[in-house]
């Protein structure tokens, strides 16, 4: 099951998921067609400031989800075809229930409809084998998509190369001939 | 590999590319992509430090920038900010020529001379300059005086050339809406400061600054540039040219001259020819000049030298390791062309002081010294050429013929062999009968994003089975050629009736054996003055502003912030003007309306964005449609 996860340090808040995701959930699913749409379409990731990054705030489809077992009227469930969290709009009553106890705030009351706005993991483009709209959007790959076991392997390779880049760089240290070797290698 | 499929020749240089590893402008569009949605619409403003702001199109988000700035406002001013680029282009370009014109005419540009003395006489003649007793040198300074008025001008009076090229009818509309120009060089500013922070903050107003900045590259730019063009190298007169990268020919030393101005391209084409012997001596059959881009289009107008590649080919040129030297002197010359360079044997040569690229040659190249300095950037190419002998070439065989030169004057000429007095009459009695429905203009360049759909191609086929009659300048036009469009075959293979008629008796008149072919090249970009001529003479025998003639405009693959300018300066006199893709204007509810709506009742012009090729033409023959109705015709 393919998940997202999110590089705080990369994002440029450059709301280019902003815009990707609100044309993702419009009629013509082109921008300079859904710009004219009525209603407009809206967006479901909101880039938000923390103090000198940015970080964009969308739901995580949490494997054990506050949402649901908040939900009073089963609303807000599990998609199994992608291990999405998804809301029923035919059973949300907007009770807003999700919203309170969701710790990330991904979750937006939407007075209109009187039911709960949140991602869908935009299910045309996992149906089609892509990508949701933000990650192909995002230009700094903030925010990627895949395996998680793939993408937690590739969080602790890099971690494992700044522990390894910070031991390099220690001045006074007699280097082995062993550690030349892999400096010359991996710098 | 690329997603996208192009013609065959750009294809398989693509294909090429790919197998040696050397990344082009497709790879790069690739990785852009999807591109900033803010940026598209132009919502996103970066005048000032207080930004960058950006206006959420969808409401959701901010609706003003820092400083209150609504997208309105930003659109607007960035939309200015772009016209300036493209006029900015135009006039440099026209002041360049002119400076050139000015020492020749002092005696301190040898290598220069007026070779079209009739037109020397007629625009100084237009400009009321009075030439009885005048040496020829005495009459081009004042012509130069004048040309330079219109960059020093401080009193408020109407630009020279302005009043030289518009007619009176469109001069009287601008003077009523209040946008008549007197100086380009203080419009370009005053245009970048109002749009600097806490400025002006009127989408209207400005709008009719963009309009400004259209007449500034209209009459400072383009007919200024071409009218010192045709003095200094002559006017163009119809001939037939070959066009593709087939043109390269590997047993020649190949220079590929790219960028925009004949000043440079000229003298590299005279020492070419001058230098044979030399090239002959180092083991190569000839020289062979071919055009890239727009100063292509000048030598090709002139002196029928091959055209081997539009903008979007201009790496690809390269990458057939064909090419001995490229020399660029300024506009569209892509930064990767230094490092495609690299990967052979090739000499990027850049000219201009204001014009270099890491990794390339600079030899600055001044008129008063034009001739050892083009005869040195010659015997480069020829030194090229011997290192290049063994290296592995690819040049694809395709190549198309076609008919290129029409000038208005040329035009003119063949017209009068029809009826010497009245030689417009014949082009006017086909249009009223609908045998020509209508006149289109293509200009622009070709765009990586709608290159693989042929939109230009499409669109001029469906205009022509509508018995509309194509001209054509800049790259648009070798997009055109390369496609046999300029080739009088193309005139029964793809038009109506009407027009197949019309243009089987042109060709007779003009003594040709065959017809006229149905796209007719009539130069570089700063050569829609010639297209702006055609029409204000149309417009004038008939008796109608250029508003009312059943005619449009079209930038078909819009990509510079010249083709902005230009298609501004087409907006202001009053012609639809079709764009694709779509200007960075839809941020902006006002600059949308106004652009596409209500300007049609101020000037009669409007923009019109279409992508799809096939709506577009039938969008512009409505428009055509619509303007015969109103004629009665
Ligand atoms: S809405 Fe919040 S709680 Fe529910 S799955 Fe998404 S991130 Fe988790
Ligand atoms: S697209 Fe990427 S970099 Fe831009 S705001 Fe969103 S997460 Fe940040
Ligand atoms: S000029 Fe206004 S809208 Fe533009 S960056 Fe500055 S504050 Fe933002």
């Amino acid at each position: 099951m393919k998940e997202i996860f999110i590089d705080i340090e990369r994002c440029t808040a450059c709301k280019s998921c902003e815009i990707a995701c609100a044309v993702e959930h419009s009629l013509s699913k082109d921008l300079f067609s859904a710009i004219f749409e009525n209603p407009l379409p809206v967006k479901r990731v909101y880039v938000e400031k923390a103090f000198l990054f940015s970080y964009p705030v969308k739901c995580m489809h949490c494997a054990d989800a506050a949402c649901i077992a908040a939900c009073p009227t089963g609303a807000m469930h599990r998609n199994h075809e992608f291990g999405s969290v998804v809301v029923n709009n035919d059973k949300c009553m907007g009770c807003w229930m999700c919203a309170m106890v969701c710790p990330f705030g991904a979750i937006i009351p939407d007075y209109a409809v009187k039911t709960a706005r949140k991602c869908d993991f935009c299910p045309d483009r996992l149906k089609e084998g892509g990508k949701p709209a933000c990650v192909e959007a995002c230009p700094t790959n903030t925010i990627t998509f895949g395996e998680m076991k793939d993408l937690f392997k590739s969080k602790r390779l890099l971690s494992a190369e700044r522990v390894a880049k910070a031991v390099l760089v220690q001045e006074d240290k007699e280097v082995t001939p062993l550690e030349m070797l892999r400096s010359i290698e991996n710098i | 590999m690329s997603m996208k499929t192009f013609d065959t020749v750009t294809q398989s240089l693509i294909n090429r590319a790919e197998a040696m590893g050397i990344e082009t402008g497709i790879n790069r569009l690739e990785s852009q992509l999807p591109q900033c949605g803010f940026g598209q619409l132009g919502s996103c403003c970066r005048i000032c430090y207080m930004g960058p702001c950006r206006i959420d199109p969808f409401g959701d988000g901010a609706s003003k920038g820092v400083c209150g700035a609504t997208a309105d406002v930003i659109v607007c001013r960035n939309l200015l900010r772009e016209e300036v680029g493209g006029a900015a282009s135009h006039v440099g370009h026209a002041r360049h020529v002119v400076l050139a014109f000015q020492k020749m005419l002092e005696g301190k540009a040898p290598g220069y001379k007026i070779t079209d003395r009739n037109k020397l006489m007629d625009i100084a003649s237009r400009l009321g300059i009075k030439t009885e007793d005048k040496s020829d040198i005495e009459i081009g300074k004042e012509i130069v005086g004048k040309a330079l008025e219109d960059i020093s001008n401080q009193n408020g009076e109407p630009m020279n050339w302005l009043k030289l090229s518009a007619q009176s009818r469109e001069f009287e509309m601008w003077k009523e809406q209040g946008i008549l120009i007197s100086n380009a060089h203080n419009e370009i500013e005053e245009a970048m400061h109002r749009t600097s922070m806490g400025n002006d903050a009127d989408p209207v107003n400005l709008l009719l600054a963009c309009l400004k900045m259209g007449l500034v590259d209209g009459y400072a730019g383009l007919h200024m540039a071409t009218d010192f063009h045709d003095i200094l190298f002559g006017t163009p007169q119809i001939t037939t040219v070959e066009a593709n990268i087939g043109v390269l020919d590997k047993d020649k030393v190949n220079i590929a001259i790219h960028g925009h101005n004949p000043v440079l391209s000229e003298k590299i084409l005279e020492w070419a020819f001058k230098m044979k012997e030399e090239a002959k001596k180092r083991g190569a059959l000839d020289i062979n000049v071919v055009g890239v881009c727009c100063t292509g289009n000048e030598l090709t107008m002139r002196h029928g030298v091959p055209l081997a590649a539009h903008n979007l080919q201009s790496e690809l040129v390269l990458i057939t390791g064909a090419v001995d030297a490229m020399v660029v002197d300024m506009q569209c010359i892509w930064p990767s062309l230094a490092m495609i360079a690299e990967c052979f044997h090739t000499k990027l040569i850049t000219t201009e002081p204001f014009v270099k690229i890491p990794g390339a040659i600079h030899v600055p190249f001044d008129v008063e010294h034009a001739d050892e300095e083009a005869k040195n950037i010659v015997m480069m190419a020829i030194d090229s050429f011997k290192e290049r002998k063994g290296e592995d070439v690819h040049i694809p065989k395709e190549k198309s013929v076609g008919f290129v030169g029409f000038s208005v004057e040329a035009i003119v000429g063949m017209l009068k062999k029809i009826d010497s007095s009245d030689p417009l009459k014949p082009i006017v009695d086909n249009i009223v009968n609908g045998n020509i429905y209508g006149v289109v203009g293509f200009v622009g360049c070709p765009s990586i994003k709608l290159r693989d759909t042929f939109m230009t191609e499409k669109m001029t086929k469906e205009l022509l089975k509508n018995n509309v009659l194509v001209v054509t300048t800049g790259c648009t036009a070798q997009i055109c050629i390369q496609a046999g469009l300029m080739d009088s075959s193309a005139t029964d293979k793809y038009c109506g009736e009407g027009l197949k008629t019309v243009l089987h008796a042109l060709g007779k008149a003009a003594g040709f054996d065959v017809p006229l072919p149905p796209v007719w090249h009539m130069g570089s970009c700063v050569d829609n003055a010639r297209i702006g001529t055609l029409l204000g003479a149309l417009a004038d025998r008939i008796g109608v502003k250029i508003s009312q003639l059943p005619v449009a405009g079209s930038a078909p693959e819009l990509v510079q912030e010249k083709a902005i300018s230009i298609g501004t300066w087409f907006l202001a006199l009053g012609l639809l003007v079709h764009i694709a893709p779509s200007p960075r204007i839809l941020g902006s509810p006002v600059a949308t309306n106004i652009l596409t709506k209500d300007l049609e009742n101020i000037t009669g012009g409007k923009v019109y964005v279409e992508l799809d090729p096939i709506k577009a033409a039938a969008g512009i023959i409505s428009h055509i449609k619509h303007k015969r109705t109103e004629l009665g015709i």
